[in-house]
């Protein structure tokens, strides 16, 4: 157990019904990098990260067993709400989902609900830094009252970015956030997740190991609900310890 | 490959008999579709064919001279208490029998007044209030025939019978008959059916009463179903752990939308009237029974709305920490209302429709008096079909034709209106 883990996970075992996703995870997740989690379909990895939010709650039939905590608070406690665990812990989904509102209400929901801004001029403040760190604000800054929808797909995905900043979160996940961009969009996200791990702790699902090759400092290897291995991305890709790793990254499986 | 046949000729030997089979089909279909519309065509045809003539009222011109003490005190003021007194409907009888001088005999005279109607004197004291200054000089004003005459005129009445089985006499024919001749009887637009309320003549009965009763009752409704509906739609849809208590009320929701309507009157008059004991007749207990019938209408339809929102976006609501009430709040249901709506106004469509259960609760009374408040003795529009439809005289006949005409353009306003509401606000994802 290393010092600067932010999140430790420790045999965690999840159930859709009577059927089990993730067998005994055991996993940590340093503060201030990127993470990232690949695997073939089906074989856990956004339901693993959907379980750092505890998004898996509003799941009909899904249970989580075992502990998580970050910071060294168990997030699965009774004591604790799922709702000021989702202040703290950001998400951006695979399909870019802004509210049909304007650019400036979407970034501006999550401090208004929290009351993060004591006034307009603050809130105002907020949504400008967030986009400008999103790095939307040249593109957006004359239009921030047009709606959110009316967006190309990867200045949508930036607005959810945008969105989920606003609210000052410590940790980012990111479930697919490019699957649905192109290879431009991507690349400027890309270019984006970079800059936010300076600040913030980020978990990327993705299903392109070049991306995981590109971003992540550490990865994760996921095959059958079984975490098979975690290092540095380097090691992955170069030497993995565990055969079904490197039958995946080779392209044998998968 | 049967036959020697490659697998290309055995499938376009196969494609001819599909392509007639999907032929066949498509007329199948056409045909059911043009039988619907041929009998919404004769229904609504026949509806209107027996309803349009009661869109005019036949009224005869009489000349009176209205003595001044009959309607003013002795300072000259116009006086209700003088008024009161004064004999109105022998005035208009009599009026009406100085077109006919000759009728001196005591029946023949009864005989002839029967061909004004019997509350022609009440018009012209409602006349005489509007417009005083016709008092005191020879007038001449039109007032409205009895229903007999006017069916007659409008074709409505058989006369190649014999005499005794006719409503009106061989003298009234031909009193008529010289009154169209004189050119002093006529048929105009029947504003009396829409400003007043039920009257035991005909002539001098209206829709405007029902209309009103039926409006009180549909904001009593739309106020009671619509707000609980919502909410149990979101609390099911949201908050409710799925389980064996979850289900069985999913399943009794959907069977009480189910229920006849004539049930709910029933509970309405056990519960609202004999245990709560609520006025009789109230549009109040009206719209509460009826909002009791479309409360399952419109949590279904609730219910499909807020399922029909993407579930992203209530994802991206909670993953920003917004607790389930918010994400429902602030992005489901703005995003939901338009089908919210929908399925409200074609509850409140079937609502106006239903006359079963108001009939349980005694809102099936007859009303001279346009009700004003919850709480007034009040019919319904459909409440008020029933009862002109119930009635002898063939002038009623027309009239709940006429309303059944009105009560269906509502009806057809209303659905119209949940189509326009889906078209302007529906959402492609």
């Amino acid at each position: 157990m290393t010092i600067d883990s932010k999140i430790q996970v420790r045999n965690v075992n999840v159930y859709y019904g009577n059927a089990q996703a993730l067998y005994d995870v055991n996993l940590d997740i340093k503060s201030k990098e990127i993470t990232s989690l690949i695997g073939p379909s089906g074989c856990g990895k956004s339901t693993f990260l959907r379980c750092l939010n505890r998004m898996n709650d509003v799941i009909e039939g899904c249970r989580v067993e075992g502990n998580i905590t970050i910071d060294g608070e168990n997030i699965y406690s009774k004591d604790k709400d799922p709702v000021l665990l989702r202040a703290r812990v950001g998400m951006v989904f695979q399909k870019p989902n802004p509210f049909p509102k304007s650019i400036f209400d979407n970034v501006a929901y999550g401090p208004r609900i929290h009351g993060l801004a004591a006034n307009t001029t603050e809130l105002r403040e907020i949504v400008e830094n967030s986009l400008e760190q999103a790095g939307l604000m040249d593109e957006v800054k004359d239009r921030l009252n047009e709606s959110a929808t009316g967006l190309s797909g990867g200045q949508q995905q930036r607005i959810c970015i945008a969105r989920a900043i606003a609210v000052s979160p410590e940790v980012i996940l990111m479930d697919e956030p490019c699957s649905a961009l192109d290879p431009i969009a991507t690349a400027r996200v890309e270019e984006l997740m970079g800059n936010l791990s300076i600040n913030y702790t980020i978990v990327i699902v993705t299903h392109s190991m070049q991306q995981a090759a590109r971003v992540s400092t550490r990865t994760a290897f996921f095959h059958l609900g079984h975490l098979v291995e975690c290092d540095e991305t380097n090691k992955i890709f170069t030497t993995p310890n565990d055969k079904r790793t490197e039958d995946y990254i080779t392209g044998k499986v998968g | 490959m049967g036959n020697g046949k490659t697998n290309t000729e055995l499938i376009a030997k196969s494609l001819e008999k599909r392509h007639r089979r999907q032929t066949r089909l498509k007329y199948y279909g056409l045909f059911s579709i043009l039988l619907g519309i041929t009998f919404l065509i004769i229904l609504l045809g026949s509806i209107t064919l027996n309803g349009y003539t009661a869109l005019q009222q036949t009224v005869v011109q009489i000349s009176v001279n209205i003595s001044p003490d009959k309607v003013f005190d002795d300072n000259g003021n116009i006086s209700e208490e003088v008024m009161y007194n004064t004999n109105w409907d022998g005035l208009a009888k009599k009026a009406f029998r100085q077109e006919f001088p000759d009728v001196v005999d005591r029946k023949e005279k009864r005989k002839l007044s029967d061909l004004i109607s019997s509350n022609a004197g009440y018009d012209i004291k409602w006349m005489v209030s509007q417009n005083p200054s016709i008092v005191g000089k020879e007038t001449k004003l039109w007032v409205k025939t009895s229903d007999d005459v006017d069916q007659l005129l409008k074709g409505r009445l058989t006369v190649n019978v014999p005499e005794e089985q006719r409503r009106l006499s061989n003298s009234q024919l031909k009193w008529v008959k010289n009154l169209t001749d004189k050119g002093i009887i006529k048929k105009q637009f029947n504003t009396v059916f829409f400003t007043s309320a039920d009257s035991r003549e005909p002539e001098s009965s209206g829709i405007l009463g029902a209309i009103i009763g039926s409006a009180i009752a549909m904001v009593v409704t739309m106020a009671l179903a619509l707000p609980f509906a919502v909410m149990a739609a979101i609390y099911l849809e949201y908050f409710a752990k799925p389980g064996k208590w979850t289900d069985f009320i999913e399943v009794n929701i959907n069977n009480l939308a189910a229920v006849p309507s004539i049930v709910f009157g029933l509970l309405g008059l056990a519960v609202f009237l004999n245990f709560f004991e609520l006025p009789r007749s109230a549009p109040l207990v009206g719209g509460m029974v009826l909002s009791l019938m479309t409360l399952p209408t419109i949590i279904i339809a609730s219910r499909a709305a807020i399922r029909a929102v993407p579930s992203s976006i209530r994802d991206a609501a909670l993953s920003l920490g917004a607790s389930k009430m918010q994400a429902a709040v602030d992005h489901v249901l703005p995003l939901a209302s338009p089908g919210i709506l929908t399925g409200t106004i074609i509850g409140m469509a079937q609502a106006l429709g239903e006359t079963a259960p108001l009939i349980m609760i005694g809102m099936v009374v007859f009303l001279v008096d346009i009700p004003t408040g919850f709480t007034d003795a009040a019919t319904a529009l459909p409440v008020q079909i029933y009862i002109w439809s119930d009635s002898a005289e063939r002038a009623f006949y027309e009239r709940s034709s006429l309303a059944i005409m009105i009560l269906v353009l509502f009806l057809i306003t209303m659905n119209l209106l949940a189509v326009l509401l889906r078209k302007k606000f529906e959402k492609k994802w």
